[in-house]
């Protein structure tokens, strides 16, 4: 957050339909002030936002001798925002072979997230 | 061949009326699926966000498909993959199903009950009317879904997206990981079709910009997109001149909306609703013809599958009691209204005698609303009036009517369900 330590940072809260629009006042790094939200959960996300924000990652890994070509996956729980791109990345390589099964281990401790990427759909042989 | 019941798709919710009504009692039936695989949509929705209301986790669409596929697979009811219902026809209460699939060709199946639940479809180009040629490169948002995420193929590398629904941003977000360049998702209405979480998550996350109150004009690029041309749109959303931009792209992907896919039902003949563009039911979801049911988004667009799967289990559970003929009541619906503000409602009667204890009305509204309320009234009685600090129509809404309370308003004339506006914006 570097680049942000005295700035002022706009965003859209999305923890229910109203979607607050929450500025957030920044000194020295830290939260200075946070404005716009209606509920305490407003200022709740931000505060995630801006110190850890995390995003469950979802995308493919080739199959081989599947019924299809490939197979969905997902983080089995939510990791840094900033190595989503590192762990799509790391899933590229991957391939398995088929048949595989919901909950079936794609790659252990993705970019070091220590999250396990798991398969969400079951692949026969085809 | 004859069968007690016919379920026609064997999506999300085929499978979940399919389990209710095996669950209720129904021994012989059927379900009825076009594709390869059960699970319908579900399977190509590979991102998380599904069935946090039923079973109170974050899962992707083929996880929470893969739980109601267990039950049916566990409950051994049967069904069909790769067989497409291709007429329905009703003679008094026998309805013929015909079917046809490669293994058995063409052939009738007799029902006595039958549940629409075939989905529906993404709003094509064609009726979007939008000029310039006809290149490669354009597609529907759950096609280019379809492609990525199923057959493992990219559509493009430079995307232009129209519409900001919700297919639309997950695939906004989904081409950026496979490294392709959204360039822009542009929408005609003021405000977002698409729900706030996928517009910070699928955009803001990867700087892709939205423009709300823009189209596209143009379409140029004789044997493949070259570039579209988008323009803003008045209030009327009628392009406004001078204020078009050409971006160079390969690929245009349309996210503009969904129809309940009803070509069946029409050929029954059941009343539709021109609103919804599905069948009109009852409280038992039950359409105009007798033991033909309907849930699902072929009854009305959803925004999430555990509604779905609730409306058909309703579904699956009414369709078991009009076949054991344990049914109650007289069947004399008192209409609801969708008035001021409320676009229609499912159901669009109530039938006081046949409910149960409580009925779930779901509607949607025509406008952003906020600091609203929505009001149900009956009998020139307000029975219900519910705050809402914010009502969207990109957002179904619901209220519960009790039978207690309707039981207590004599002759009722009809039922309706309004908003109450203290301040009307747009998002």
């Amino acid at each position: 957050m570097g680049e942000h330590r005295n700035a002022t940072r706009e965003f859209v809260c999305i923890r229910c339909p109203l979607g607050c629009n929450i500025t957030v006042d920044m000194e020295d790094g830290k939260i200075r002030e946070i404005t716009g939200n209606t509920c305490p959960r407003g200022a709740d996300y931000v505060t995630k936002e801006l110190t850890d924000p995390r995003r469950t990652v979802t995308s493919l890994v080739r199959i081989e001798g599947g019924e299809l070509p490939v197979a969905p996956v997902k983080t089995a729980a939510d990791i840094p925002k900033d190595k989503i791109g590192d762990c799509i990345k790391a899933l590229k390589g991957i391939r398995l072979a088929a048949p595989v099964r919901i909950g079936d281990v794609a790659a252990e401790n993705v970019c070091g997230t220590g999250v396990d990427v798991v398969v969400t759909a079951n692949v026969g042989k085809g | 061949m004859e069968k007690d019941l016919v379920i026609i798709g064997g999506g999300p919710a085929g499978l979940a009326a399919a389990i209710a009504a095996r669950e209720a009692g129904v021994e012989d039936l059927l379900v009825l699926e076009r594709d390869s695989r059960l699970g319908g949509i579900l399977n190509q929705c590979i991102h998380n966000g599904f069935g946090l209301h039923t079973f109170k986790e974050e899962l992707t669409g083929p996880e929470y498909a893969g739980r109601y596929i267990e039950k049916v697979l566990e409950q051994k009811i049967p069904y069909k993959l790769n067989t497409m219902v291709i007429d329905l026809e009703a003679e008094e209460s026998r309805k013929k199903v015909t079917v046809m699939n490669r293994e058995e060709g063409l052939y009738q199946i007799e029902a006595r009950a039958v549940i629409l639940a075939m989905g529906c479809r993404e709003r094509a180009r064609g009726a979007l009317n939008i000029p310039g040629y006809r290149p490669a490169g354009i597609y529907s948002a759950g096609t280019a879904q379809r492609y990525v995420n199923m057959e493992g193929r990219m559509p493009g590398k430079e995307i232009v997206i129209l519409g900001s629904g919700d297919i639309g941003l997950i695939m906004a977000r989904r081409m950026t990981l496979e490294g392709a360049k959204v360039k822009l998702v542009a929408e005609l209405q003021p405000y977002s079709g698409g729900l706030k979480r996928n517009i910070v998550q699928c955009l803001d996350d990867f700087g892709i910009p939205l423009k709300l109150s823009h189209t596209v004009v143009d379409i140029k690029g004789k044997e493949r997109v070259e570039s579209v041309t988008v323009a803003r749109v008045d209030e009327n959303l009628k392009p406004v001149p001078g204020s078009e931009e050409e971006i160079p792209c390969d690929t245009l992907l349309l996210s503009c909306g969904l129809l309940p896919e009803n070509e069946l039902s029409e050929t029954l003949g059941v009343k539709m609703n021109p609103v919804t563009g599905g069948p009109e039911v009852d409280e038992s979801l039950e359409t105009s013809r007798e033991g033909v049911f309907a849930c699902g988004n072929v009854l009305h667009v959803h925004d999430l599958v555990d509604y779905v799967s609730q409306e058909a289990a309703q579904a699956g559970k009414n369709a078991a009691a009009y076949l054991s003929g344990s049914r109650s009541g007289q069947g004399r619906g008192i209409p609801i209204r969708a008035v001021q503000g409320v676009r229609y409602t499912v159901p669009s009667s109530v039938d006081v005698s046949r409910m149960e204890e409580t009925q779930v009305v779901r509607f949607r509204v025509g406008n952003v609303f906020r600091n609203a309320a929505i009001e149900v009234s009956c009998g020139g009685k307000i029975l219900k009036s519910q705050k809402k600090q914010i009502l969207a129509p990109g957002e179904m809404e619901q209220v519960i009517l009790k039978r207690a309370e309707l039981e207590q308003i004599e002759d009722p004339e009809e039922i309706t369900v309004s908003v109450r506006a203290e301040s009307r914006g747009r998002d």
